[in-house]
């Protein structure tokens, strides 16, 4: 058995099929209109994508932590970040629990 | 018959592609990053390429997780991007070489890689940004490209992802296709993606200088070495994106003669990336003794 990595989750098999429906729903936002048609009524285009519960609450929450929990592939969320207006720093800060600014000088100080 | 000119490799983070759109190449931040390509246009006028073959990862553009290739080789006339959902522009479409695509594929079969041919694909930044930075005409003028390509597209997104040894291998195999093609070509290797970066989870920002440092000297003097690393082992040591040095791999692979690094530009941050591009010469033995 290999030693997990902290702070990583491992997209394989497994977090593919748990994650199959939310990742979907991030797939389809590659178009510009379902970008709208899911602003327009979030609860319904989740629907239609079949998201269980616990990825619809972490779609909810805008929590990135919770959607890879739920089978996100982070490639997909950053799709739908980009709806909720979170680019990679955001969401890098988002998770790591650092504002945007720390996470950035985090980034800079690691080519120090 | 056509020969390998050398090897081109950067990172293809989506940023890149904004800055490009806004003429950020000078803004302090993004000008150590953009400097890495005065060599590589200085390099591209003395040598000529015709045919870009490049390796690269699809971000979920092309493929989604309900059918996904191991490795995919493009066999189409034309190359189309399309929006990736994230706001970066679409490039032009990008012109193919079916012939040479469909000689790789025969090459590749014969030789037990089993891949996917994709007579449509669509390609995403982690080729269209990097042929921007290479060939920067096309992108901000009405030029033509000039240069035709087959992307191969590898899986980083999946796992369980090929081994870095089996990028190797692939690369070596369409290395040798390219040297039993008999036109007249002259054709430039292209890995892109990585160095060291994570995106996800609360590791997110890892990045491995000192890794990342150690693969920049091993792909060039001894690829082998860099096998004995597991996709776990890499995870750890170069992040969960850093996965995405396969697409180096393979390039270094297909690099059949003798390989010196011309230039290297190594810069962090770019985005949430270490970012790295190089170039390679391969000269061919036979090529090294009559010089």
């Amino acid at each position: 058995m290999q030693q997990d990595i902290p702070g990583t989750t491992i997209f394989d098999g497994a977090e593919a099929q748990k994650g199959l429906a939310l990742n979907r729903m991030c797939f389809s936002f590659n178009n510009a209109e379902n970008r709208v048609a899911f602003l327009k009524d979030e609860d319904a285009y989740c629907r239609k994508y079949s998201l269980n519960d616990e990825q619809r609450a972490a779609v909810k929450s805008h929590n990135v932590l919770k959607m890879i929990e739920a089978g996100g592939n982070v490639y997909y969320l950053a799709k739908l970040a980009g709806i909720f207006g979170l680019n990679v720093q955001d969401i890098g800060a988002q998770q790591t629990g650092m504002s945007v600014e720390a996470f950035k000088s985090k980034l800079l100080s690691a080519g120090a | 018959m056509a020969v390998i000119v050398g090897g081109i490799a950067t990172t293809h983070v989506p940023a890149i592609g904004k800055a490009i759109a806004e003429k950020k190449h000078n803004d302090p931040y993004w000008k150590p990053f953009f400097k890495g390509f005065d060599y590589v246009h200085y390099w591209l006028a003395r040598t000529k390429p015709d045919v870009a073959v490049v390796f690269y990862n699809d971000h979920g553009l092309n493929f989604f997780l309900d059918k996904l290739p191991t490795f995919a080789v493009g066999a189409a006339m034309e190359y189309r991007s399309e929006d990736e959902g994230w706001g970066i522009p679409v490039s032009r479409p990008i012109p193919g070489d079916p012939a040479l695509s469909w000689h790789l594929i025969n090459t590749l079969v014969a030789d037990e890689f089993d891949v996917t041919m994709c007579q449509d694909m669509l390609i995403d930044h982690a080729v269209t940004i990097p042929m921007a930075l290479i060939w920067p005409g096309p992108t901000s003028s009405a030029k033509s490209w000039p240069v035709k390509i087959v992307p191969i597209e590898i899986n980083t997104v999946q796992h369980p992802l090929p081994t870095l040894a089996r990028c190797l291998k692939l690369g070596r195999s369409i290395g040798r296709a390219i040297e039993t093609y008999e036109q007249n070509l002259r054709v430039v290797m292209v890995g892109t993606g990585g160095l060291s970066h994570q995106l996800d989870g609360t590791r997110a920002g890892f990045i491995n200088k000192e890794f990342d440092k150690l693969c920049l000297e091993k792909i060039v003097t001894e690829p082998e070495a860099l096998t004995r690393y597991s996709i776990h082992d890499w995870v750890e040591q170069s992040g969960s994106q850093g996965v995405e040095f396969l697409n180096w791999m393979a390039m270094r692979g297909a690099l059949t003669g003798r390989v010196s690094e011309l230039n290297r530009n190594y810069h962090i941050p770019i985005s949430n990336t270490a970012a790295a591009t190089v170039v390679y010469d391969n000269q061919k033995e036979s090529e090294r003794k009559a010089a």
